[in-house]
C-alpha cells in the first residue's frame, strides 16, 4: 500500500525538482545546476545569484503553486460533480476573476488592485453560481455545473464586451492576462501555503472523497456526511481557484488535463490522485512558464497557450491509448 | 431486543395522502419481504429504514436508538443497503468496490489493511465474481455488477441487511445463491429486509412479509399469514393460480 502511493508521488517530487531547476537555470543567461547548488548556499556571482534568487524562483515557485492548485482544483469539482468534464473554471470563477482583474485595469490601477479584485470577482462568481444553483430546493450536480456553465457563458460575454471598449493600449495587457500571465505573481508564498495546507487538510479526506465518486446515496449509506462534506469540497476548491487566478491569471487546461492524465495513469484513489495532482501540476506550470519566457526572448509568450499546446495532445495521446 | 424498528412510520412518498402508520419490528434473524407493485413505495420504505430520506411523520430506531440521531458512521457500521440501481460514479475496479465497504469501519488516516482485503475478497469469493477483481466495474454485465455490489456489503457486514430486489439482472443459479446468502445472513443472527417482486422467492426465503399498496395502506405479519392469494391479487390486481412445489407455494400469473 506504501509503495502503491509512495512509488509515484517520489517519482513526481523528482520530477518537480528538476523541472524548478531547469526554470532557474534557462533564460537569458544559462545557469548550470552546479551554480545553482552555489547560489542557494548564498556563494557565487552577486548578479547571478540576485537573477535567481529574486527573479527566476519566485516566479518558478508561483509557477508551481499555481499549477498545483488549479491541478487539485480541477480533481475536486471532477468528484464533486461527478462529471470528467469540470474543470476549476467551470463554475464560472475565472469569468468573475477576470471581469475583477480587467475593470482594475480599465481603471488604470494596478498590481495589488488587479489581485485582490480578481479575488473578489472570483468569490462574488462563486457564490453567485451557488445561491442560483441553490434557488429554492437543494442543488444537483447537473443543476450546479448547467448554472455554472450559463454564468461563465455571461462573463464571457462581458469580457468581450470591456475587450471591445478599451483603449488599444491597454489590449496587450489585458489578452496577457486573460491567457495567463506569471509575470504578474510577486511572492510565491500565499498559494505556496496554500497549497500545502489543502494537500494535508485532503489527505484524511481522500478515502471520503473515493466513496462519494460512486455518488451520493452510496456514499452516505456507507457512513459518508455527504452534504458538509460537498461544502467543504465546494468551499475549498473555489478558495483554491480563486488564489490561482490572482497570481497569475486564467490559465486554461491545467485543472481539466492534469486529473484526468494522471487517473488514466494512477487509477481513481483520490488519496494518490490528490497529492498526485499537485505535484504533477506544479511540474507542467513551471516547465510551460520557463518555455512561455524563453521561446521567443526576450518577448514572452502567455503561459496559458503553452499549457494548451503542452496539456491537449499529450491528454488526447493518453485519452486514445486507455481501455 | 429488535435491532430495526419504526414507530407510527409514514413515509414521504409525493402527491399521496395518509396512509397506515408502520409498527414493525425486525428481530435478528428474520427475513423479510416487501412486497407491492411498482410505485408503492418499496424502495422509498428502505431507503427511510436506512435513514437516506426523512419520514412525513414517525420515525426508525436502530438498536432502540433514534435513526436520525446518529452519525452516519455509526449507522453504516450497523446497517447495509443494496441500491436498486447503479449510480454511476467514476470508474473503479470490481475489488476497489469492495473495498469501500470498509469505510465505515476506518478512521480517516487509516489504510486498508490486509484483514480489509481479506474480507473483501472473501465476499467476491462467495458472490462468485472473485475472477474479475481488477475489471473495472463499467464493463462487467448487469447481473454482475449486481453481484459486485452485494458484494460490498457483504465485506460491510453489517446487523441489518435492506435490499432493494437483490436479484434484479441475476440469472436462475445466482437469484437462489443471492437468496441462499441472505439466508445465512439471517441464521447468523443478522436481520434482513428485501424488496422483492417475485412472490415465489418470498414465499420460499422470507419468513415475515409486509405487503405495500399503491395508496400507503400495508399490513404485515408472518409469511403464511399474508402470503395470501386472494391478498395478493387485490396488492397486484392481478389473478393467480396457487400450486405447490417442494412444500412451498408457486404464484404463477393467469388471465382473466
Amino acid at each position: 500500500m506504501l509503495v502503491r502511493l509512495g512509488l509515484p508521488l517520489s517519482l513526481l517530487l523528482l520530477a518537480a525538482l528538476a523541472a524548478l531547476l531547469l526554470a532557474l537555470g534557462v533564460g537569458s543567461a544559462q545557469i548550470s545546476p552546479a551554480q545553482i547548488w552555489d547560489l542557494l548556499q548564498g556563494e557565487g556571482d552577486a548578479l547571478a545569484r540576485t537573477m535567481v534568487m529574486e527573479l527566476r524562483l519566485p516566479r518558478a515557485l508561483s509557477a508551481f503553486a499555481v499549477g498545483g492548485l488549479l491541478a487539485v482544483a480541477g480533481a475536486l469539482m471532477q468528484v464533486l460533480l461527478r462529471n470528467p468534464l469540470a474543470d476549476p473554471y467551470v463554475l464560472g470563477l475565472s469569468g468573475g476573476a477576470s471581469i475583477g482583474a480587467l475593470a482594475a485595469m480599465l481603471g488604470g490601477l494596478g498590481g495589488l488592485a488587479i489581485s485582490s479584485s480578481a479575488f473578489g470577482g472570483a468569490l462574488f462568481s462563486t457564490f453567485l453560481v451557488f445561491g442560483l444553483a441553490h434557488g429554492s430546493g437543494g442543488w444537483t450536480p447537473s443543476r450546479l455545473l448547467l448554472t455554472g456553465v450559463v454564468v461563465a457563458a455571461g462573463w464571457g460575454a462581458v469580457i468581450t464586451l470591456m475587450l471591445a471598449l478599451s483603449p488599444a493600449e491597454r489590449l496587450p495587457g489585458m489578452l496577457y492576462w486573460l491567457m495567463g500571465d506569471l509575470s504578474y505573481s510577486r511572492t510565491p508564498w500565499p498559494p505556496l501555503l496554500l497549497l500545502l495546507a489543502t494537500c494535508v487538510v485532503l489527505i484524511p479526506l481522500g478515502r471520503s472523497l473515493n466513496v462519494l465518486a460512486r455518488g451520493p446515496q452510496q456514499a452516505a449509506a456507507l457512513g459518508v456526511a455527504v452534504r458538509p462534506l460537498e461544502w467543504c469540497i465546494y468551499v475549498a476548491a473555489s478558495l483554491l481557484t480563486a488564489a490561482a487566478v490572482t497570481t497569475a491569471g486564467s490559465i486554461g487546461f491545467v485543472g481539466l488535463v492534469v486529473p484526468h492524465m494522471l487517473r488514466l495513469l494512477l487509477g481513481n484513489d483520490q488519496r494518490l490522485i490528490l497529492p498526485a495532482c499537485a505535484l504533477a501540476g506544479g511540474t507542467l506550470l513551471v516547465l510551460a512558464d520557463t518555455l512561455a519566457r524563453t521561446m521567443i526572448a526576450p518577448e514572452q509568450l502567455p503561459v496559458g497557450v503553452i499549457t494548451a499546446l503542452l496539456g491537449v495532445p499529450t491528454f488526447l495521446f493518453l485519452l486514445y491509448r486507455s481501455r | 431486543m429488535s435491532v430495526l424498528a419504526t414507530r407510527d412510520l409514514i413515509i414521504e412518498v409525493p402527491g399521496r395522502e395518509g396512509g397506515t402508520p408502520l409498527n414493525i419490528a425486525i428481530e435478528p434473524g428474520q427475513v423479510w419481504g416487501v412486497l407491492g407493485p411498482n410505485g408503492a413505495g418499496k424502495t422509498t420504505l428502505l431507503h427511510t429504514l436506512a435513514g437516506l430520506q426523512a419520514p412525513r411523520s414517525g420515525s426508525v430506531q436502530l438498536n432502540d436508538l433514534a435513526l436520525g440521531q446518529l452519525r452516519r458512521r455509526h449507522v453504516a457500521q450497523r446497517l447495509g443497503l443494496v441500491f436498486q440501481d447503479r449510480q454511476d460514479g467514476f470508474p473503479a475496479t470490481v475489488l476497489e468496490t469492495a473495498l469501500i465497504g470498509r469505510h465505515p469501519y476506518l478512521s480517516p488516516w487509516q489504510m486498508e489493511g490486509a484483514d480489509d482485503y481479506a474480507r473483501a475478497e472473501g465476499a467476491l469469493e462467495r458472490l462468485d465474481v472473485a475472477h474479475l477483481r481488477n475489471r473495472l466495474v463499467s464493463t462487467l454485465s448487469g447481473g454482475e455488477r449486481q453481484r459486485v455490489a452485494i458484494a460490498t456489503v457483504l465485506t460491510q457486514a453489517p446487523n441489518v441487511w435492506l435490499a432493494d430486489e437483490p436479484t434484479n439482472h441475476l440469472d436462475l443459479h445466482h437469484q437462489s445463491a443471492v437468496m441462499a446468502l441472505m439466508g445465512e445472513q439471517a441464521a447468523q443472527g443478522q436481520a434482513v429486509i428485501m424488496c422483492l417482486h417475485d412472490l415465489n422467492l418470498a414465499a420460499r426465503w422470507c419468513d415475515h412479509v409486509l405487503l405495500l399498496y399503491p395508496n400507503g395502506e400495508a399490513c404485515w405479519g408472518p409469511r403464511d399469514s399474508m402470503l395470501v392469494p386472494s391478498a395478493l391479487e387485490s396488492l397486484y390486481r392481478q389473478k393467480l393460480a396457487v400450486v405447490e412445489v417442494d412444500g412451498a407455494p408457486v404464484f404463477v400469473p393467469i388471465k382473466g
